[in-house]
Protein backbone atom coordinates (compact mmCIF):
# COMPACT_ATOMS: atom_id res chain seq x y z
CA UNK A 1 0.00 0.00 0.00
CA UNK A 2 1.29 3.14 -0.70
CA UNK A 3 2.32 6.07 1.41
CA UNK A 4 -0.76 8.00 0.31
CA UNK A 5 -3.33 5.43 0.73
CA UNK A 6 -1.83 4.89 4.32
CA UNK A 7 -2.43 8.30 5.25
CA UNK A 8 -6.08 8.39 3.90
CA UNK A 9 -6.53 5.13 5.90
CA UNK A 10 -5.05 7.31 9.01
CA UNK A 11 -7.10 10.33 8.61
CA UNK A 12 -10.37 9.10 7.39
CA UNK A 13 -10.12 6.20 9.97
CA UNK A 14 -9.43 7.74 12.90
CA UNK A 15 -12.02 10.47 12.23
CA UNK A 16 -14.26 7.71 11.83
CA UNK A 17 -14.03 7.18 15.53
CA UNK A 18 -14.14 11.00 16.52
CA UNK A 19 -16.83 12.29 14.55
CA UNK A 20 -19.46 12.20 17.98
CA UNK A 21 -22.10 14.28 16.98
CA UNK A 22 -22.61 12.85 12.97
CA UNK A 23 -20.87 13.73 9.81
CA UNK A 24 -21.30 17.38 10.33
CA UNK A 25 -19.82 17.94 13.27
CA UNK A 26 -16.28 16.49 11.69
CA UNK A 27 -16.19 18.62 9.27
CA UNK A 28 -13.95 21.54 11.19
CA UNK A 29 -11.65 18.05 11.93
CA UNK A 30 -11.29 16.92 8.17
CA UNK A 31 -10.86 20.34 6.56
CA UNK A 32 -7.93 20.89 9.20
CA UNK A 33 -6.40 17.39 8.38
CA UNK A 34 -6.60 17.60 4.56
CA UNK A 35 -6.06 20.98 4.04
CA UNK A 36 -3.54 22.23 6.89
CA UNK A 37 -1.87 19.04 7.74
CA UNK A 38 -1.53 17.30 4.16
CA UNK A 39 -2.57 19.92 1.67
CA UNK A 40 -4.75 17.28 -0.62
CA UNK A 41 -7.20 20.47 -1.52
CA UNK A 42 -7.28 24.15 -1.00
CA UNK A 43 -9.53 25.61 1.20
CA UNK A 44 -11.67 27.02 -1.51
CA UNK A 45 -11.45 23.13 -3.26
CA UNK A 46 -12.96 22.09 0.00
CA UNK A 47 -15.44 24.29 0.05
CA UNK A 48 -16.88 23.32 -3.17
CA UNK A 49 -16.69 19.84 -2.28
CA UNK A 50 -18.73 20.54 0.91
CA UNK A 51 -21.44 22.27 -1.35
CA UNK A 52 -21.39 18.91 -4.26
CA UNK A 53 -22.02 16.90 -0.97
CA UNK A 54 -25.46 19.27 0.11
CA UNK A 55 -26.77 19.42 -2.99
CA UNK A 56 -26.69 15.82 -4.33
CA UNK A 57 -28.04 12.80 -2.62
CA UNK A 58 -27.33 10.54 0.34
CA UNK A 59 -25.73 10.83 3.77
CA UNK A 60 -23.01 13.88 3.60
CA UNK A 61 -20.51 12.08 5.15
CA UNK A 62 -20.08 11.40 1.77
CA UNK A 63 -17.93 14.50 1.53
CA UNK A 64 -15.07 11.64 2.41
CA UNK A 65 -15.42 10.30 -0.82
CA UNK A 66 -15.04 13.67 -1.99
CA UNK A 67 -11.72 14.12 -0.10
CA UNK A 68 -10.14 10.99 -0.90
CA UNK A 69 -10.32 11.55 -4.54
CA UNK A 70 -8.39 14.49 -4.45
CA UNK A 71 -6.11 13.11 -2.22
CA UNK A 72 -5.29 10.09 -4.65
CA UNK A 73 -7.77 9.29 -7.09
CA UNK A 74 -10.38 6.73 -7.35
CA UNK A 75 -8.64 4.22 -4.89
CA UNK A 76 -8.53 7.02 -2.37
CA UNK A 77 -12.22 8.00 -3.25
CA UNK A 78 -12.76 4.11 -2.06
CA UNK A 79 -10.39 3.96 0.20
CA UNK A 80 -11.72 6.98 2.00
CA UNK A 81 -15.15 6.05 2.17
CA UNK A 82 -14.49 2.97 3.91
CA UNK A 83 -11.80 3.78 6.22
CA UNK A 84 -14.74 6.54 6.77
CA UNK A 85 -17.74 3.96 7.71
CA UNK A 86 -15.84 0.60 8.60
CA UNK A 87 -14.71 1.60 12.27
CA UNK A 88 -17.46 3.68 13.62
CA UNK A 89 -20.12 0.95 12.17
CA UNK A 90 -17.95 -2.02 13.58
CA UNK A 91 -18.50 -0.34 17.42
CA UNK A 92 -22.30 1.08 16.55
CA UNK A 93 -22.60 -3.15 15.30
CA UNK A 94 -21.63 -3.90 18.97
CA UNK A 95 -23.31 -1.20 21.11
CA UNK A 96 -25.91 -2.00 19.09
CA UNK A 97 -26.13 -5.81 20.28
CA UNK A 98 -25.45 -4.95 23.36
CA UNK A 99 -27.93 -2.03 23.81
CA UNK A 100 -30.89 -4.95 22.16
CA UNK A 101 -30.32 -6.80 25.31
CA UNK A 102 -29.54 -4.36 28.51
CA UNK A 103 -31.87 -1.63 28.01
CA UNK A 104 -32.07 2.36 29.13
CA UNK A 105 -29.50 2.85 31.67
CA UNK A 106 -28.50 6.30 33.89
CA UNK A 107 -25.13 6.51 32.12
CA UNK A 108 -26.48 6.33 28.45
CA UNK A 109 -28.94 9.11 29.24
CA UNK A 110 -26.02 11.41 31.01
CA UNK A 111 -23.85 10.86 28.11
CA UNK A 112 -26.20 11.76 25.41
CA UNK A 113 -27.46 14.99 26.59
CA UNK A 114 -23.86 15.73 27.51
CA UNK A 115 -22.08 15.58 24.23
CA UNK A 116 -25.73 17.26 22.77
CA UNK A 117 -24.33 20.59 23.19
CA UNK A 118 -21.29 20.17 22.12
CA UNK A 119 -22.65 18.68 18.71
CA UNK A 120 -24.52 21.42 18.22
CA UNK A 121 -21.74 23.73 19.07
CA UNK A 122 -19.65 21.59 16.49
CA UNK A 123 -22.11 21.85 13.52
CA UNK A 124 -22.40 25.43 14.17
CA UNK A 125 -18.59 25.83 13.89
CA UNK A 126 -18.49 23.79 10.64
CA UNK A 127 -20.64 26.99 9.48
CA UNK A 128 -18.63 29.05 10.32
CA UNK A 129 -15.01 27.47 9.07
CA UNK A 130 -16.89 26.52 5.63
CA UNK A 131 -18.40 30.32 5.57
CA UNK A 132 -15.15 31.72 6.32
CA UNK A 133 -13.01 29.48 3.39
CA UNK A 134 -15.75 30.69 0.81
CA UNK A 135 -14.54 34.59 1.43
CA UNK A 136 -18.20 35.24 2.33
CA UNK A 137 -18.86 38.69 1.52
CA UNK A 138 -21.86 40.64 3.00
CA UNK A 139 -24.19 39.35 -0.25
CA UNK A 140 -23.13 35.38 0.44
CA UNK A 141 -23.89 36.17 4.10
CA UNK A 142 -27.52 37.66 3.07
CA UNK A 143 -28.17 34.18 1.31
CA UNK A 144 -26.94 31.91 4.14
CA UNK A 145 -29.29 34.09 6.83
CA UNK A 146 -31.84 33.72 3.96
CA UNK A 147 -31.65 30.12 3.85
CA UNK A 148 -30.93 29.52 7.38
CA UNK A 149 -34.37 31.57 8.35
CA UNK A 150 -36.29 29.73 5.11
CA UNK A 151 -35.18 26.62 6.30
CA UNK A 152 -35.41 26.88 10.02
CA UNK A 153 -39.04 28.04 9.92
CA UNK A 154 -40.37 25.83 7.23
CA UNK A 155 -40.52 22.63 5.89
CA UNK A 156 -39.01 23.45 2.34
CA UNK A 157 -36.82 20.86 1.07
CA UNK A 158 -33.16 21.91 1.58
CA UNK A 159 -31.87 20.74 -2.02
CA UNK A 160 -34.61 23.30 -3.49
CA UNK A 161 -33.49 26.18 -1.05
CA UNK A 162 -29.67 25.23 -1.94
CA UNK A 163 -30.43 25.19 -5.52
CA UNK A 164 -32.39 28.81 -5.34
CA UNK A 165 -29.37 29.99 -3.42
CA UNK A 166 -27.34 29.56 -6.58
CA UNK A 167 -29.81 31.09 -8.83
CA UNK A 168 -29.45 34.04 -6.57
CA UNK A 169 -25.75 33.69 -6.54
CA UNK A 170 -25.78 34.04 -10.29
CA UNK A 171 -28.19 37.06 -10.50
CA UNK A 172 -26.03 39.15 -7.73
CA UNK A 173 -22.87 38.69 -10.08
CA UNK A 174 -24.12 39.09 -13.59
CA UNK A 175 -26.07 42.12 -12.54
CA UNK B 1 -43.11 -8.07 11.31
CA UNK B 2 -43.94 -11.59 9.92
CA UNK B 3 -40.40 -12.40 7.85
CA UNK B 4 -37.05 -11.59 7.86
CA UNK B 5 -36.62 -9.09 4.67
CA UNK B 6 -33.82 -10.37 2.55
CA UNK B 7 -30.43 -8.70 2.03
CA UNK B 8 -31.50 -7.58 -1.23
CA UNK B 9 -34.85 -5.86 0.60
CA UNK B 10 -32.98 -4.32 3.01
CA UNK B 11 -30.30 -2.50 0.36
CA UNK B 12 -33.00 -1.46 -1.91
CA UNK B 13 -34.86 0.42 1.07
CA UNK B 14 -31.68 2.09 2.17
CA UNK B 15 -30.76 2.90 -1.29
CA UNK B 16 -34.13 4.61 -1.64
CA UNK B 17 -33.84 6.49 1.92
CA UNK B 18 -30.64 7.83 0.31
CA UNK B 19 -31.72 9.02 -3.41
CA UNK B 20 -35.13 10.03 -1.95
CA UNK B 21 -33.48 12.87 0.60
CA UNK B 22 -31.09 15.67 0.50
CA UNK B 23 -28.44 17.07 3.14
CA UNK B 24 -30.69 17.10 6.47
CA UNK B 25 -33.77 15.60 5.33
CA UNK B 26 -32.20 11.98 5.72
CA UNK B 27 -33.30 11.10 8.79
CA UNK B 28 -37.04 12.37 8.85
CA UNK B 29 -37.09 9.69 5.59
CA UNK B 30 -35.27 7.17 7.76
CA UNK B 31 -38.68 7.14 10.10
CA UNK B 32 -40.79 7.63 6.86
CA UNK B 33 -39.75 4.06 5.18
CA UNK B 34 -38.24 2.31 8.23
CA UNK B 35 -41.20 2.91 10.50
CA UNK B 36 -43.99 4.04 8.31
CA UNK B 37 -44.02 2.10 4.83
CA UNK B 38 -42.02 -1.10 5.28
CA UNK B 39 -43.24 -1.41 9.22
CA UNK B 40 -39.37 -2.80 10.65
CA UNK B 41 -39.69 -1.02 13.51
CA UNK B 42 -41.91 0.86 16.00
CA UNK B 43 -41.61 4.66 16.73
CA UNK B 44 -40.29 3.70 19.91
CA UNK B 45 -37.59 1.34 18.80
CA UNK B 46 -36.61 3.72 16.07
CA UNK B 47 -35.82 6.70 19.07
CA UNK B 48 -34.16 4.64 20.67
CA UNK B 49 -32.01 3.69 17.82
CA UNK B 50 -31.13 7.07 16.67
CA UNK B 51 -30.41 7.79 20.16
CA UNK B 52 -27.86 5.29 19.77
CA UNK B 53 -26.45 6.54 16.50
CA UNK B 54 -26.32 9.80 18.12
CA UNK B 55 -24.27 9.19 21.17
CA UNK B 56 -21.74 7.07 19.29
CA UNK B 57 -19.11 8.37 16.20
CA UNK B 58 -20.02 8.14 13.15
CA UNK B 59 -22.20 9.75 10.35
CA UNK B 60 -25.85 9.35 12.38
CA UNK B 61 -27.35 8.04 8.52
CA UNK B 62 -25.01 5.15 8.57
CA UNK B 63 -24.95 4.22 12.44
CA UNK B 64 -28.67 3.95 11.58
CA UNK B 65 -28.41 1.62 8.59
CA UNK B 66 -26.22 -0.71 10.47
CA UNK B 67 -28.59 -0.86 13.62
CA UNK B 68 -31.82 -1.73 11.42
CA UNK B 69 -29.83 -3.95 9.26
CA UNK B 70 -28.76 -5.60 12.37
CA UNK B 71 -31.85 -6.14 13.93
CA UNK B 72 -33.62 -7.42 10.89
CA UNK B 73 -30.98 -9.81 9.31
CA UNK B 74 -27.68 -9.39 11.45
CA UNK B 75 -24.35 -8.83 9.93
CA UNK B 76 -25.61 -9.49 6.22
CA UNK B 77 -28.25 -6.90 6.58
CA UNK B 78 -26.41 -4.00 8.63
CA UNK B 79 -23.79 -4.41 5.47
CA UNK B 80 -26.63 -4.50 3.02
CA UNK B 81 -27.92 -1.54 4.25
CA UNK B 82 -24.75 0.35 4.47
CA UNK B 83 -24.08 -0.26 0.97
CA UNK B 84 -27.91 0.54 0.06
CA UNK B 85 -26.98 4.07 1.65
CA UNK B 86 -23.89 4.94 0.20
CA UNK B 87 -23.14 2.57 -2.73
CA UNK B 88 -25.24 4.66 -5.61
CA UNK B 89 -24.92 8.40 -4.25
CA UNK B 90 -21.40 7.52 -3.66
CA UNK B 91 -21.04 7.07 -7.27
CA UNK B 92 -22.92 10.45 -7.87
CA UNK B 93 -20.90 12.69 -5.86
CA UNK B 94 -17.86 11.58 -8.15
CA UNK B 95 -19.72 12.10 -11.43
CA UNK B 96 -21.14 15.80 -9.61
CA UNK B 97 -17.37 16.48 -8.77
CA UNK B 98 -15.59 15.53 -11.87
CA UNK B 99 -18.15 17.82 -14.40
CA UNK B 100 -17.81 20.22 -11.59
CA UNK B 101 -13.73 20.26 -11.99
CA UNK B 102 -14.87 21.22 -16.08
CA UNK B 103 -16.64 23.77 -16.08
CA UNK B 104 -15.99 25.43 -12.64
CA UNK B 105 -13.52 27.79 -14.44
CA UNK B 106 -16.87 29.76 -16.24
CA UNK B 107 -17.88 32.49 -14.25
CA UNK B 108 -21.22 31.44 -14.12
CA UNK B 109 -21.09 28.53 -12.67
CA UNK B 110 -18.83 30.10 -10.01
CA UNK B 111 -21.17 32.61 -9.14
CA UNK B 112 -23.79 30.37 -8.86
CA UNK B 113 -21.77 27.58 -6.64
CA UNK B 114 -20.78 30.41 -4.63
CA UNK B 115 -24.22 31.08 -4.04
CA UNK B 116 -25.26 27.04 -3.72
CA UNK B 117 -22.21 26.93 -0.88
CA UNK B 118 -23.49 30.08 0.85
CA UNK B 119 -27.36 28.59 1.00
CA UNK B 120 -25.82 24.94 2.06
CA UNK B 121 -24.18 27.54 5.17
CA UNK B 122 -27.45 28.53 5.91
CA UNK B 123 -28.53 24.71 5.86
CA UNK B 124 -26.22 23.69 8.50
CA UNK B 125 -26.52 26.58 10.92
CA UNK B 126 -30.67 25.69 10.55
CA UNK B 127 -29.94 22.72 11.61
CA UNK B 128 -27.82 23.83 14.68
CA UNK B 129 -31.18 25.70 15.48
CA UNK B 130 -33.21 22.73 15.47
CA UNK B 131 -31.44 20.82 17.62
CA UNK B 132 -29.76 23.95 19.53
CA UNK B 133 -33.61 24.73 20.93
CA UNK B 134 -34.57 21.36 21.99
CA UNK B 135 -30.96 21.15 24.18
CA UNK B 136 -29.93 24.25 25.03
CA UNK B 137 -32.38 24.41 27.63
CA UNK B 138 -29.96 25.98 30.56
CA UNK B 139 -26.79 28.10 31.10
CA UNK B 140 -24.25 24.89 31.41
CA UNK B 141 -25.56 23.41 27.83
CA UNK B 142 -25.34 27.07 26.23
CA UNK B 143 -21.52 27.44 27.85
CA UNK B 144 -20.65 24.07 26.06
CA UNK B 145 -21.93 24.99 23.09
CA UNK B 146 -20.45 28.25 23.26
CA UNK B 147 -16.83 26.74 23.97
CA UNK B 148 -17.15 24.66 21.54
CA UNK B 149 -17.88 27.31 18.84
CA UNK B 150 -15.23 29.39 20.23
CA UNK B 151 -12.67 26.09 20.24
CA UNK B 152 -13.39 24.40 17.07
CA UNK B 153 -13.92 27.62 14.76
CA UNK B 154 -11.65 29.90 16.19
CA UNK B 155 -8.73 28.03 17.96
CA UNK B 156 -9.23 25.18 15.12
CA UNK B 157 -9.13 23.08 18.50
CA UNK B 158 -8.82 18.97 17.62
CA UNK B 159 -12.16 17.31 17.96
CA UNK B 160 -10.58 14.80 21.16
CA UNK B 161 -9.19 17.83 23.12
CA UNK B 162 -12.70 19.42 23.11
CA UNK B 163 -14.22 15.96 24.03
CA UNK B 164 -11.25 16.09 26.77
CA UNK B 165 -11.88 19.28 28.23
CA UNK B 166 -15.73 19.64 27.71
CA UNK B 167 -17.09 16.19 27.80
CA UNK B 168 -16.64 15.68 31.77
CA UNK B 169 -18.65 18.75 32.49
CA UNK B 170 -21.61 17.94 29.96
CA UNK B 171 -21.38 14.38 31.59
CA UNK B 172 -21.69 15.48 34.58
CA UNK B 173 -24.40 18.51 34.49
CA UNK B 174 -26.59 15.47 32.79
CA UNK B 175 -26.18 13.07 35.13
CA UNK B 176 -27.66 15.06 37.91
CA UNK B 177 -30.16 16.37 35.89
CA UNK B 178 -31.10 12.88 35.02
CA UNK B 179 -31.50 12.10 38.59
CA UNK B 180 -33.61 14.69 39.53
Amino acid sequence: MSNRLLQICMVFGSASLLSFGGGSAIVPELQLQTVHDYGWLTSRQFADSFAITQVTPGPSTLLVTLLGYRADGLAGALLATVAMIVPASVLVGVVTMLWLRTGHARWHVALERGIAPIAVGLVVASGIIIARTVDHGVSAWAVTLAAGLVLGVTKLNPLAVVCAGGVIGLLLNSV
Amino acid sequence: MSEAPSAWTVARAFNQIALESFGGGLSAWSREVVVQERGWMTDEEFLSATTICRILPGANQVNLAVFVGLKLRGVVGAVSAVCGLVAVPGILVLVVGAIYLRVRDVPAVQHVLAGMAAAAVGLTFSVAWRQGRATLVSAIPCFLAGMTVLLSAMFRTPLWLILFLLGPLGFWWAWRRAAA
